[in-house]
């Protein structure tokens, strides 16, 4: 067994429609080491939830899968049937959970039936009455681990419930089968701070118990990426423009998208000292139907080369640090 | 009672929402707020959702009536003076910026409609470009690029900076901002928070900045009000509230932050 838990090799998937074509993940590689927690950065708009689509091996309607190898715990997700994907990979190695995912949770039913419901489509089983109880005990184990009150949350309807807990009971359900990849998407980008420290301790305990092995994070806030992720992949406009481990990331940047992306961070400094110049990046984001020749960003670059225009860069090493980025100046 | 150079005066503001077939079911969404905003000041409202920022928003806007309480601008009751008049004192920019603008006309109509509104109809078609133009380029947009263009072709920063340069030709005293950059990329909120700045600072108008986000407060704001379901738990400077909090409901929200400077220790559940 390889120690790599996803192995992503020439990704390419495009949006297509009455618009057009949008190349939204355009030649995408990347591997994800066992244990790791990897943050996904990014403005909106550059393919960060794509990306998590392709890799459930379910994507959207309009988004279709073109080319590429995508590897999760040796199972090659475009090869395997639907049904198998569905009955074997999808929440048994993948957890996927959506942005907005709380709002899938049925209004008219309550948390518990949810559940059942949920049991009986991941194992085909018919669920009489007498056997409820004996189910669910394993979900009240599973959510009483994780700081929920099975008793409080388990029968209530959802409206019952505040956003955050609304959240986190979605992210519960989801690891319930112990996936080995769990993929969040934009788990914090609705809730208020609190809400948003509990959830991300809880994702954190997850992982320290064992649930699962490998999260995926996938957020546009910097900030909060840092006080859970290891390792950060930037990117922009359907391609990753630096990875490298968190700390890095914050404190050397090296393509001026992430130099400009860390300088428009608003963040809250408890010791007082502000940040003097705060920056926006001029500009905005290609249209992915044409996209720029050559490096996607060199129309916003400040620092541009003749070559940026004509040439697609390759990922270069530059001396200072170790990680790999995809810009001309560190040939 | 209020100093000499107060611009608006909050006092003892109380809002009870009703609901239910006979009225009793009660919500108390803010409760004896009160607070000071001098000229060129900027002020913010933090709290998370449901503390009541957005209530006291919509009653300095005359969009709701408070059930107790009063608020004076320049000394005056705001309920007292005339819609008209009291909107060319008082402005808001809004958390959605696709929502503030009519999808069917072009952007400038917003501008030249603001014109109109506050010179009385009397500029020629010509003036009203060159008042345009000189506000357009003093919040750093292109005119030629936004103009004659339709609200879904530009993207939420230059719109929220629109709205900003329709502030500016009104020149009001207050200008209210609920959360102007939460719709809005990461990467361009730092623009709009100088400008807010800068808007304070050398227009000389006074900001209710209205936000959930701590960090913003800190960057943007001369003086802070910390909300908790309605209630003000703790005003002041903003460098005393942000760096040396007294209360225990602030110290508490202000470790959850995440922040770029400093990684949380972790809880084990």
């Amino acid at each position: 067994m390889s120690e790599n838990a996803i192995e992503v090799e020439n990704l390419k998937g495009y949006y297509k429609g009455t618009f057009g074509v949008v190349f939204a993940i355009n030649g995408v590689s990347f591997t994800i080491k066992k244990g790791e927690i990897v943050g996904i950065a990014g403005e909106s708009g550059c393919g960060k939830s794509t990306l998590a689509e392709l890799i459930t091996g379910f994507p959207m309607p309009l988004l279709h899968y073109e080319e590429g190898v995508i590897n999760v715990y040796g199972n090659n997700i475009y090869e395997l049937s639907k049904e198998k994907l569905r009955k074997e990979v999808s929440c048994k190695i993948i957890a996927y959970v959506p942005q907005y995912s709380m709002e899938s949770l049925i209004p008219i039913r309550r948390i518990r039936d949810f559940i059942l419901e949920v049991m009986r489509e991941r194992t085909g089983q018919i669920i009489v009455a007498e056997e409820k109880e004996k189910l669910l005990e394993s979900t009240y184990n599973h959510f009483r681990s994780l700081g929920l009150n099975p008793r409080e949350v388990l029968d209530k309807y959802p409206h019952e419930l505040s956003g955050g807990m609304k959240q986190r009971v979605t992210i519960a359900i989801s690891t319930l089968w112990n996936p080995r990849l769990l993929i969040a998407d934009e788990p914090t980008s609705a809730l208020d701070v609190t809400s948003q420290r509990l959830l991300i301790e809880m994702l954190y305990n997850l992982k320290e118990m064992g649930k699962t092995e490998t999260i995926i994070f996938i957020s546009h806030d910097i900030p909060t990426l840092l006080q859970i992720c290891t390792r950060c992949i930037v990117m922009y406009a359907g391609g990753i423009v630096e990875d490298g481990p968190m700390n890095d990331i914050i404190q050397s940047p090296l393509h001026p998208y992430t130099k400009g992306l860390v300088l428009s961070i608003v963040s809250f400094n408890p010791d007082g000292t502000l940040q003097t110049s705060l920056a926006s990046i001029p500009g905005k984001p290609p249209d992915l139907r044409n996209p720029p020749t050559g490096c996607k960003f060199h129309p916003r670059c400040s620092q541009r080369l003749p070559i940026c225009s004509e040439e697609y860069p390759p990922f270069f090493t530059s001396k200072g640090s170790n990680h790999p980025v995809r810009c001309w100046l560190y040939k | 009672m209020a100093q000499e150079n107060t611009l608006l005066d909050v006092v003892k503001l109380t809002k009870v929402y009703t609901s239910g077939r006979v009225r009793t079911t009660q919500l108390v969404a803010t409760k004896d707020v009160s607070f000071q905003l001098h000229k060129g000041e900027i002020i913010s409202l933090v709290g998370e959702s449901g503390s009541g920022k957005s209530t006291i928003a919509n009653i300095i806007l005359r969009l709701l009536r408070p059930t107790s309480g009063h608020i004076y601008l320049n000394g005056k009751d705001i309920f007292k003076i005339k819609l008209h008049d009291y909107y060319k004192s008082v402005q808001m920019v809004f958390q959605n910026p696709f929502g503030s603008f009519n999808p069917f006309y072009r952007v400038e109509r917003v501008l030249n409609k603001a014109v109109d509104f506050v010179y009385e109809n009397s500029k020629t078609r010509a003036q009203k470009d060159e008042i345009v133009f000189s506000a357009l380029r003093k919040m750093d947009i292109n005119p030629e690029e936004v103009l004659g263009r339709f609200p879904h072709q530009l993207s939420g920063g230059q719109l929220q900076r629109f709205l900003l340069a329709r502030v500016l030709i009104i020149r009001p005293e207050v200008l209210l901002a609920d959360e102007p950059t939460t719709m809005i990329d990461a990467s361009s909120r730092a623009g709009i928070l100088n400008q807010l700045i800068n808007l304070g600072k050398t227009e000389g108008l006074s900001v209710i900045f209205i936000t959930h986000d701590i960090g913003q407060a800190q960057y943007v704001s001369d003086k802070a009000l910390v909300l908790r379901q309605g209630e003000v738990v703790e005003q002041g400077p903003s460098k005393e509230v942000f760096l040396h909090p007294t209360n225990k409901y602030t110290k508490q929200l202000l470790e959850d932050v995440p922040s770029l400077y400093r990684k949380w220790k972790w809880r084990f559940a």
